[in-house]
């Protein structure tokens, strides 16, 4: 039987994070009640001049740059015409033949040691259409706060070969997208959007096959489920002797299926023609260089850095820096550490990846909204590289100095909970408890081993937790099989 | 007879309907005008760079700040349809 493998494309539209709207002085806030952030040029009143915001400008020559994009000097504005309700003037402000950035690429990793460059064949600039609300009144509802609010659409080669990929290219470009401080990724409120263009074809084979555009892509989740339903499905329909066709076609999650969307006659006749009312934009040098150095280490580089200085494993690195306000934390928790070495580093991270996580998934919160100090992290972690407290410890003060942003050296010492190392102190104990159990000893003698455990928690009970539970191993080790 | 369907196009495109006596005249109409309008390929342009301004401006930028937007009552105030908060217009069958 033929193999085939898919070709994909991904066009993703991304929501900048201005205060005001494309073209005119508007709040671009999500959010707001209904047509309550709207003047003439928005509402696409006759007459009404658009005059770019020059974040806009700023913030998608930022992406160009962190994509490994060329950026044009001078680039023009054109108007896309079609007619919907939610499009007021009747045109898209949109870039055609000159897209301001172009040429780039970005990188995703295959795996730990292998990455894939995946190539960018544009980022331009275009303004947002309203919303329309389809299943609230007899009628089509429309809001136009969204009219104008500001995109950049990146649109990729077709290099990705597998739903997995595509993933995790849209995941990479959510990232870098959060790491520069432009959209705020979130697909579900639709400031980050994802059309795909897919097609299969026979292995070895260098031609296209024919693409259907699948829209609709309205979660990371579901942009992997639907592009792996449509190359199962175009792949089933050329075995059957089929053909494809040339289509847009909506992703359906809840039948989990793509279906064709109703064919718009002339839906690709968009009529582009230069904007006339919106004046050339030239990238001086200036402008560029001063955007150049304000761009942060991005994530690839800095889970690649995060490796190489601290020694953590790949996976720790992939966690952090999948938040940068998390990778942050790990390093300024890091640079309390009173003992800097692959060991504390390591502990740190541990501490962050349990203890914190979990803490931060429970809330629902991000590590910012949490208010510990990264200093009582450190603290916490010197005391257990240093064996002074056991984990048991660390765990049961965690939420005091959390609750009562308390520092844990100040409990600790209070409190005097640092370990008893001290092995003649633990063997008297041991003895005692040793002595009290006379049966449990027989039955470790006789071969159940498991019993061990029940002595070690003996100790540490009379102990408070406060015993050094490697002492405590040794010491009982050496009694009970003498 | 090929204008007849350039117009039926156009006019689909422009989501406007007429009448086949309608379409006849607005097809020499339109011949007149495109054929007009093709004397200019008669011109010899070289290398020249096609137009898309006809000012030598270049970056009128805004800075990203708000201004209080027009009220909801005034935004809503011109439309053919609408209830307290929404404009209103019909059905849009297409889903998207």
């Amino acid at each position: 039987m033929i193999e085939f493998e898919p070709v994909i494309g991904l066009e993703v539209h991304a929501q900048l994070l201005t205060n005001s709207k494309a073209f005119c002085s508007c709040s671009a806030e999500y959010g707001a009640l209904p047509n309550t952030q709207t003047c003439p040029v928005c509402l696409g009143h006759p007459g009404a001049l658009p005059v770019l915001n020059e974040n806009l400008l700023n913030f998608i020559i930022k992406m160009g740059i962190a994509t490994n994009c060329k950026i044009r000097e001078i680039s023009t504005f054109a108007r896309k015409n079609y007619f919907y309700p939610d499009l007021p003037k009747g045109y898209q402000i949109t870039q055609y033949e000159d897209p301001i950035c172009y040429d780039g690429f970005i990188e995703i990793e295959l795996s730990e040691t292998e990455r894939k460059r995946i190539g960018i064949i544009r980022i331009h600039m275009e303004e947002d259409a309203g919303k329309s609300i389809h299943d609230l009144d007899i009628d089509t509802l429309v809001d136009l706060n969204r009219s104008g609010v500001p995109l950049i659409e990146i649109v990729s080669e077709p290099d990705i070969r597998s739903a997995q990929e595509a993933y995790k290219y849209l995941t990479s470009i959510k990232q870098i997208l959060l790491y520069l401080g432009i959209c705020t990724g979130n697909m579900e409120e639709g400031a980050l959007r994802c059309d795909a263009n897919i097609s299969v074809r026979p292995i070895g084979n260098s031609k296209f096959g024919t693409k259907t555009e699948v829209k609709n892509l309205n979660s990371f989740r579901n942009v992997e489920k639907a592009i792996e339903y449509e190359i199962q499905r175009q792949i089933e329909v050329i075995r059957n002797g089929g053909n494809i066709h040339q289509e847009t076609r909506l992703w359906d999650a809840a039948s989990q299926t793509t279906r064709p969307m109703r064919s718009k006659e002339f839906a690709h006749d968009y009529r582009y023609f230069p904007e006339p009312d919106l004046v050339k934009v030239k990238v001086s040098n200036e402008r560029l260089d001063s955007i150049r150095s304000s761009i942060p280490e991005l994530p690839l580089a800095r889970k690649q850095r995060l490796i190489d200085q601290y020694g953590i494993p790949h996976y720790d690195a992939s966690i952090f820096v999948e938040d940068h306000n998390l990778a942050d934390y790990y390093e300024h928790c890091c640079s309390y550490l009173a003992v800097k070495s692959q060991k504390t580093f390591k502990l740190v991270s541990n501490w962050l990846m349990t203890e914190v996580m979990r803490i931060l998934s429970e809330r629902k919160i991000d590590i910012n909204e949490l208010g510990l100090n990264p200093k009582f992290v450190a603290e916490i972690v010197d005391y257990l590289s240093e064996d002074k407290i056991s984990s048991r410890i660390a765990k049961d003060i965690f939420p005091e100095v959390l609750q009562n942003n308390m520092s844990p050296a100040k409990i600790i010492e209070e409190r005097s909970l640092v370990q008893i190392s001290d092995s003649s102190a633990l063997e008297t104990l041991i003895d005692e408890v040793l002595a009290n159990n006379q049966d449990s000893i027989e039955k470790y003698k006789s071969g159940r081993k498991n019993v061990f455990g029940f002595f070690v928690g003996q100790v540490m009970e009379k102990m408070k937790g406060k015993a050094n539970p490697k002492l405590v191993t040794e010491i009982l080790r050496k009694k009970l099989d003498d | 007879m090929e204008f007849k369907d350039t117009v039926k196009h156009i006019a689909a495109l422009a989501k406007l309907e007429f009448k086949d006596n309608e379409i006849d005249i607005f097809s020499e109409q339109f011949k007149e005008i495109v054929e007009y309008i093709d004397t200019l390929n008669e011109v010899e342009l070289g290398d020249v760079e096609s137009l898309s301004q006809i000012t030598d401006f270049e970056n009128v930028l805004r800075k990203d700040v708000t201004q209080s937007s027009v009220s909801l009552e005034e935004a809503l105030k011109n439309a053919p349809k609408k209830n307290e908060n929404f404009f209103k217009v019909p059905k849009v069958i297409e889903q998207e």
